[in-house]
């Protein structure tokens, strides 16, 4: 179990309540530790209520390119991506940069 | 609605020295650059990145000292980032360009209304005067209005020729003569991905131009964000935490530059620096020379689509004027004139709850709506 702050930026926030902001709790599936990976299974099994948003959240069992992750403002590319291990009071933002500038 | 910056994470514990920014060796990295997959950090990227943009404007000579410039400013990411840097650049290297921030009001409820909400914060924040033209007052049509007349698969294409025009004559009536916009290196790959697609050979040699004036037109135009990319322009406007809307347009945005875009995001998570190498592309394609297109016999007539016609006075050249409007256009009627007159005359496909077997019925209907007794 692990205590996260996830934010939904750039539009994305339209499919998840209109709510940039959200406090999770998120259960660990197998030991104590918790990856970015299984965030984001927890993102899209509780926090997406309408199936047909998925797809603009995730594709190809990764997040959907053009959607930028940042971990603790850290692109996650450089914190070793799903496989990085949350702690406490992590901020894990993904920013949409596919609608209009 | 209002503006919430984005959470400050609080600070790191220990930091590896492969962690380490490759510019200052110092900080920790944030950022992997697309362009050549250097780490750097938070400070050093903001420093790349705004002297990169200045290197732009330098090397392609965009401002001149004195000039009054407009920045296309939707609320936008993009334009949102450029009137923050074109201030802060200007201010730094002395450019002695005078910004006006410039917002088209096509007149869509619940989307533009709210991103123009931005805009009027933006020029608070960034203390700028702004100059909103509407489609109203332009045209006297709002795209709601179009929309509900000649449908959504078109709208795209009435909001584009009606924004280009727009963005033209809102800088005119401020006596500005050049006009910046925010496109960025991913929109110049998309576009010019679209033009190969499409086979359209004519704009694929204009569409990489950083710069554009037609022969004839007061008004020029450029994109000093050519050769930034869009991945960067977010993190930048996410670490200044800069305020911008961000909400897709409410009517299908355009299929296909839809599809060229996530073929592009699809090749750029295999290889980031494609963007720029597609744009190098486009720039580098030479087309042979056209062969001299043959004149119109000298007693041509050009019949228009309601069948009035028309004696063309000159040739067909860069630089012939609407009859109409007056505007810029390569026939004797501008393409905005021709989708105006359509809807004036109805033509557009409208739905059979309001009556339009006349002729000109919604220009009639919109004139007796404003009659008042």
């Amino acid at each position: 179990m692990v205590n996260v702050k996830v934010e939904f930026l750039g539009g994305l926030d339209v499919i998840f309540e209109k709510q940039r902001t959200h406090k999770l709790s998120v259960p660990s599936k197998d030991g104590d530790e918790v990856s970015v990976g299984t965030l984001i299974d927890y993102i899209v099994e509780n926090m997406i209520k309408n199936t047909s948003d998925k797809d603009v959240f995730i594709e190809n069992n990764t997040v959907r390119p053009g959607i930028l992750t940042l971990i603790n403002d850290t692109d996650w590319e450089l914190e070793g991506e799903k496989d990085y291990i949350l702690e406490d009071g992590d901020i894990v933002s993904f920013t949409s940069t596919l609608h209009g500038g | 609605m209002s503006f919430t910056p984005p959470s400050d994470p609080r600070k790191p514990k220990n930091v590896k020295v492969s962690q380490l920014c490759e510019l200052c060796h110092a900080r920790k990295a944030l950022i992997k650059r697309p362009k050549n997959l250097q780490k750097v950090c938070k400070l050093c990227f903001f420093h790349v990145f705004e002297t990169e943009i200045h290197n732009t404007i330098v090397c392609n000579k965009l401002f001149e000292n004195g000039e009054k410039v407009a920045v296309g400013a939707s609320g936008g990411k993009d334009s949102t980032v450029l009137a923050y840097l074109l201030k802060l650049l200007n201010e730094r290297h002395g450019y002695g360009i005078e910004i006006v921030l410039l917002s088209i009001d096509e007149g869509i409820v619940g989307y533009r209304d709210d991103s123009l909400a931005t805009v009027k914060r933006n020029k608070e924040q960034y203390n700028l005067p702004l100059a909103i033209v509407s489609y109203r007052e332009l045209y006297d049509w709002t795209m709601d209005e179009i929309v509900a007349c000649a449908g959504v698969r078109n709208s795209c294409t009435y909001c584009g020729v009606f924004r280009r025009q727009a963005l033209d004559r809102g800088a005119a009536k401020l006596g500005i003569k050049h006009v910046v916009t925010g496109h960025n290196a991913d929109d110049m790959a998309e576009t010019v991905l679209m033009n190969i697609l499409r086979g359209d050979v004519a704009r694929l040699e204009k569409s990489t131009a950083i710069m554009t004036q037609s022969s004839g037109s007061p008004i020029k135009r450029s994109k000093p964000f050519k050769y930034a990319y869009q991945k960067e322009i977010v993190l930048y406007a996410h670490y200044k935490k800069l305020d911008y809307f961000s909400t897709e347009c409410t009517y299908a945005p355009e299929a296909f530059r839809g599809t060229a875009r996530e073929l592009m995001k699809n090749l750029e998570a295999l290889r980031p620096s494609c963007i720029i190498d597609i744009i190098y592309s486009g720039e580098s394609l030479r087309l042979r020379p056209k062969k001299a297109k043959r004149a119109p016999p000298v007693n041509h007539i050009e019949i228009r689509s309601d069948g009035s016609v028309s004696l063309p006075p000159q040739g067909f050249v860069d630089g012939n004027r609407c009859e109409r409007c007056g505007y810029l256009s390569s026939n004797t009627i501008c393409k905005a004139c021709m989708l105006l007159e359509g809807l004036q005359q109805n033509r557009a496909k409208m739905s059979i709850d309001h009556d339009t077997s006349v002729n000109g019925a919604a220009r009639l209907t919109r004139t007796l709506e404003k009659l008042t007794f």
